[in-house]
């Protein structure tokens, strides 16, 4: 069953060199979306050794509060088209952050830190399952709430691009979606402006404390269950951010997330866990991944593509992932 | 020839099977059919679950993997070459366990998240694979000729009747899992598989075979689920939906359990069903919502769902009733006082054949030289003292000999032969028997289990390891907390457990890793009685301790251990009175108090 591209075209060097380029652009700019949705992730994993199902579905979550807040008051209130989607993506952020709180308030923080380790395997169990609980509520709740239809914030840079090129006498020419673009810098920014505060701030410190070993935290007076909550807090409303940024490049609905779990964790594992900057290369590189597999692989494969190479990174390095702690005696 | 409780329990499942059944035949509505007719496949999805990941510990995200392949496998081989479902049932079943063979194998190296997560990706990329093969949406061909022979029957009803049927198999073969050698081996494994590793299970190929099982299950099942329904399409049955709801009806029902599964089943598919169809319109994903608010109330309530949290509250209940009775002194084996005052017997050694030896051992993490160049002997009968300061290697060492870790060079040899390379419970098999510095008990399962798990390297059936693990619990003087929760049991019981776990493993040497830790004085006595009246009995045994003390009341020869190399070896006479020794370890008070 032959399927796909026609097999015997003649070898076309600009065609492909364009397609390559064209991929490789695409790449990029998903990428850098993709990399600050992992390092919300990373945060939560790195500093609460918990696995967030529904991180996607906070993500998809973010994407709804820009969607409304672009759509029923950003167009209006003087931010006008261009700048209204980004301003509504960065909205999302605080409004999730507080969703986040709130959901590890009262149940994340049931089964995680010390009340986790009472449980079997150290909660893992408990917390794998209990996200898993939040992520299907969330995402057949938003059926009710958002309707089942898929939405998009249409804006005016969206469906205009720069026109690089002609480059290499009139061969190859490749065009950049702007309104990918100016996400893509804007995830950048906010990927920046954590990392210094990650790094500079006294909040960063008590995280990365709580992170590195919980209970020598405590002992030195950091309030660990803050930090958790904080790094939860955080975690998802930087994921949000990104899917805010991700919602003005296509349609989507309440189902959106579930892909995106994956995608997040193979770049959070990708990049070496707990490591912010690590987590948004690794997330960089999955979006090259999904775009340039498109050069050899049918479009519906995409994500197909990305599945196995999640599995073929977590299948070939698995010492370097959960380090020797099955071997202690 | 059945045991009564064996002959219990399939009364109790085929009792519910015909209740089932007979309930059916009344349900006239062809829609709460239907439902009839979900609902085993959903309790038999959920056992499938329960087999791999309620018994084994590994939680997996993608049982929609063997699912939707055994779905498919129907639907096409009827479509293709007109198979029908009656062998294309068998043959999904077939193909799943293909799958599981196959995800298992690559997929057991990893653990905890990374085991989830992974299988969470199988089903995903399998139904964008299904898609882009053109398989949006496959309709099983009507057969008006031979509707039967098609397994295509008017009455919904006989479809609950074949799931039902497929439901009372599945409970029989989980329940054949719990009571044997299988069961005991995964629930080992969940509970500490470096410890059921070193009783001598085959951890990796349990596993297998638990996920080869689980996936013909889940196969099998998906092949008649595309019967009932007809249309097969990517998402219904590759989709995420389908690996949670297995977990949940498994997790709200009670993990690990043969009734959890199929309580849940009972009691959340036609919930989230009836809600469906009465408030689907005005609630879009109601069904979704209660899944999810369902294993978020258990998760809180009852973490290991409804079946255990009974079963705790009439442990509890049990607990206070045996509380209040006054128990049973058990008779002390031998008076105290005498233990203490007494030397140690030297046994001559009849043939002093070297059992254990390491030549020119060496382990370094990184820099840490952990073991360098040890080389000792361990004679036959005897009982050997490593001692040494913490981080002088001890454990290593003993990892080392269990074959936790690969030594970076030196052998090390167990009756002559290099052991190096062989994987523990080999090890275990030829005759290395060990206990854990931090103990590590299957705490859920009973005392004269966790022995039973210890017995199966050697037993040639279920019953012969009942056999040996009694007559191991008795040499440890645990004879009488046999029915006890391992997770109860105070330190010394559960120093005294591993200890008899060893045993039961028949080794030709016995490890003993600071078994004395953690001991009050007159445990520490009871303990070195108990390790003594083995010796006696000719088992060899090496005991690990940093305190010089008890040891000197124990062993009869000594290493010392410095920085990962032996600093002295003797007796403990000779070696007390060696200034190195005292330089290094015993410390200055010891010269002046035994001076």
């Amino acid at each position: 069953m032959a399927r796909g591209r026609p097999a015997c075209s003649p070898v076309n060097t600009p065609q492909l060199a364009e397609n390559f380029l064209q991929a490789l652009t695409a790449g990029l700019l998903t990428g850098a979306l993709y990399g600050l949705m992992c390092v919300g992730l990373s945060l939560i994993f790195g500093v609460m050794r918990v696995i967030n199902f529904a991180q996607g579905d906070f993500m998809m979550l973010g994407m709804y509060v820009a969607y409304y807040t672009f759509s029923r008051f950003a167009a209006h209130a003087g931010f006008g088209a261009e700048a209204g989607p980004y301003i509504a993506a960065l909205i999302a952020g605080p409004a999730i952050f507080v969703a986040g709180l709130i959901v590890h308030k009262f149940l994340v923080s049931k089964v995680t830190g010390i009340r986790g380790s009472t449980l079997e395997s150290e909660g893992h169990y408990a917390q794998l399952i209990l996200t898993l609980g939040v992520a299907l509520i969330f995402q057949n709740g938003g059926l009710y709430v958002f309707g089942s239809a898929p939405v998009s914030i249409a804006t005016a840079l969206s469906s205009s691009a720069w026109d690089v090129g002609p480059l290499y006498g009139d061969a190859i020419e490749i065009f950049v979606n702007q309104g990918q673009a100016v996400a893509a810098v804007v995830a950048v920014a906010v990927v920046m402006g954590f990392v210094l505060l990650m790094g500079r701030s006294r909040l960063g410190k008590s995280l990365r404390a709580a992170a590195d070993n919980p209970e020598a935290a405590i002992y030195m007076g950091i309030d660990v269950d803050r930090a958790h909550r904080l790094a939860f807090g955080f975690g998802v409303a930087i994921t949000a951010i990104g899917g805010g940024l991700l919602a003005s490049g296509g349609p989507f609905q309440p189902y959106v997330g579930l892909e995106y779990v994956i995608v997040m964790y193979a770049g959070v594992v990708l990049g070496g866990l707990g490591s912010v900057s690590g987590a948004f290369f690794g997330g960089l590189t999955i979006g090259l991944v999904q775009q340039l597999s498109t050069l050899f692989l049918p479009n519906q494969l995409q994500n197909s593509a990305i599945f196995v190479v999640f599995l073929i990174i977590i299948l070939l390095r698995p010492q370097g992932l959960f380090g020797t702690a099955t071997r202690r005696t | 020839m059945l045991e009564p409780s064996v002959r219990r329990q399939s009364m109790q499942i085929v009792s519910f099977g015909v209740a089932y059944a007979v309930a059916t035949a009344f349900t006239h509505n062809t829609y709460y059919q239907l439902i009839m007719a979900v609902v085993p496949v959903w309790a038999v999805m959920g056992l499938a679950w329960n087999v791999l990941s309620g018994y084994s510990g590994l939680v997996s995200f993608g049982h929609a993997a063997f699912f939707g392949l055994g779905a498919y496998c129907v639907a096409l081989a009827q479509i293709g070459w007109g198979l029908s479902p009656w062998l294309g049932i068998p043959c999904a079943g077939v193909v799943g366990a293909l799958a599981g063979l196959v995800i298992g194998v690559p997929t057991f190296r990893l653990r905890g998240h990374y085991f989830a997560l992974a299988m969470l990706a199988y089903p995903l990329a399998l139904l964008y694979v299904f898609e882009w093969l053109g398989y949006q949406e496959l309709a099983l061909p009507m057969q008006r000729q031979a509707p039967v022979a098609y397994m295509q029957f008017d009455d919904h009803r006989i479809y609950a009747l074949l799931a039902v049927a497929l439901m009372i198999g599945t409970m029989g073969l989980t329940g054949w899992i719990e009571r044997s050698r299988f069961g005991m081996s995964l629930l080992a494994i969940k509970q500490d598989e470096a410890a059921a590793e070193a009783a001598g299970i085959k951890t990796m190929a349990w596993k297998l075979k638990a996920i080869t099982l689980s996936g013909a299950i889940a196969g099998a099942i998906g092949g008649l689920y595309a019967v009932i329904l007809l249309v097969v399409t990517p998402p219904a049955v590759f989709g995420m939906l389908v690996s949670a709801q297995a977990l949940i009806v498994a997790m709200f029902g009670g993990v690990g359990t043969l009734w959890g599964p199929v309580i849940g089943a009972v009691v959340l598919v036609p919930l989230g069903e009836l809600l469906h169809a009465e408030l689907g319109d005005v609630v879009p994903g109601i069904q979704g919502v209660v899944f999810g608010v369902a294993i978020v109330a258990v998760i809180l309530l009852a973490p290991e769902g409804v079946v255990w949290k009974i079963k705790d509250l009439m442990l509890r209940r049990e607990a206070r009733r045996v509380a209040a009775q006054p128990r049973a002194q058990p008779p002390a084996a031998e008076p105290r006082s005498a233990a203490v005052a007494e030397r140690p017997v030297r046994r001559k050694h009849r043939d002093a054949s070297v059992v254990l030896e390491t030549r020119n051992v060496s382990k370094a993490f990184g820099g840490l030289r952990a073991v360098r160049d040890v080389s000792i002997k361990v004679v036959s009968g005897e009982i050997l003292g490593i001692i040494g300061p913490n981080g002088a290697g001890k454990t290593t060492l003993f990892n080392l000999l269990n074959g936790f870790i690969l030594p970076d060079r030196g052998q090390i040899l167990l009756e002559g032969r290099d052991i190096v390379g062989r994987r523990p419970y080999e090890i275990c098999a030829a005759g290395v028997g060990r206990t854990f510095q931090v103990v590590k008990p299957f705490r859920r399962m009973t005392v004269v289990e966790n022995v039973i798990v210890g017995a199966y390297v050697h037993a040639a059936s279920d019953h012969d390891a009942r056999g040996v693990a009694q007559e191991a619990l008795v040499q440890a003087g645990l004879d009488a907390d046999a029915q006890l929760l391992a997770g109860r049991l105070p330190n010394k019981q559960l120093r005294l457990l591993e200890l008899a776990r060893a045993l039961a493993g028949k080794p030709k040497v016995l490890l003993l890793d600071e078994t004395l830790a953690g001991l009050g004085g007159a445990e520490v006595d009871e303990m070195i009685a108990v390790v003594r009246r083995l010796a006696a009995k000719g088992v060899t045994t090496v005991i690990i301790e940093h305190t010089m003390q008890a040891m000197v009341r124990l062993v009869d020869r000594f290493v010392v251990l410095n920085d990962g190399a032996v600093l002295a070896e003797g007796q403990p006479a000779d070696v007390t009175r060696d200034p190195a020794v005292i330089d290094a370890y015993l410390g200055k008070r010891w010269r002046v108090a035994n001076a």
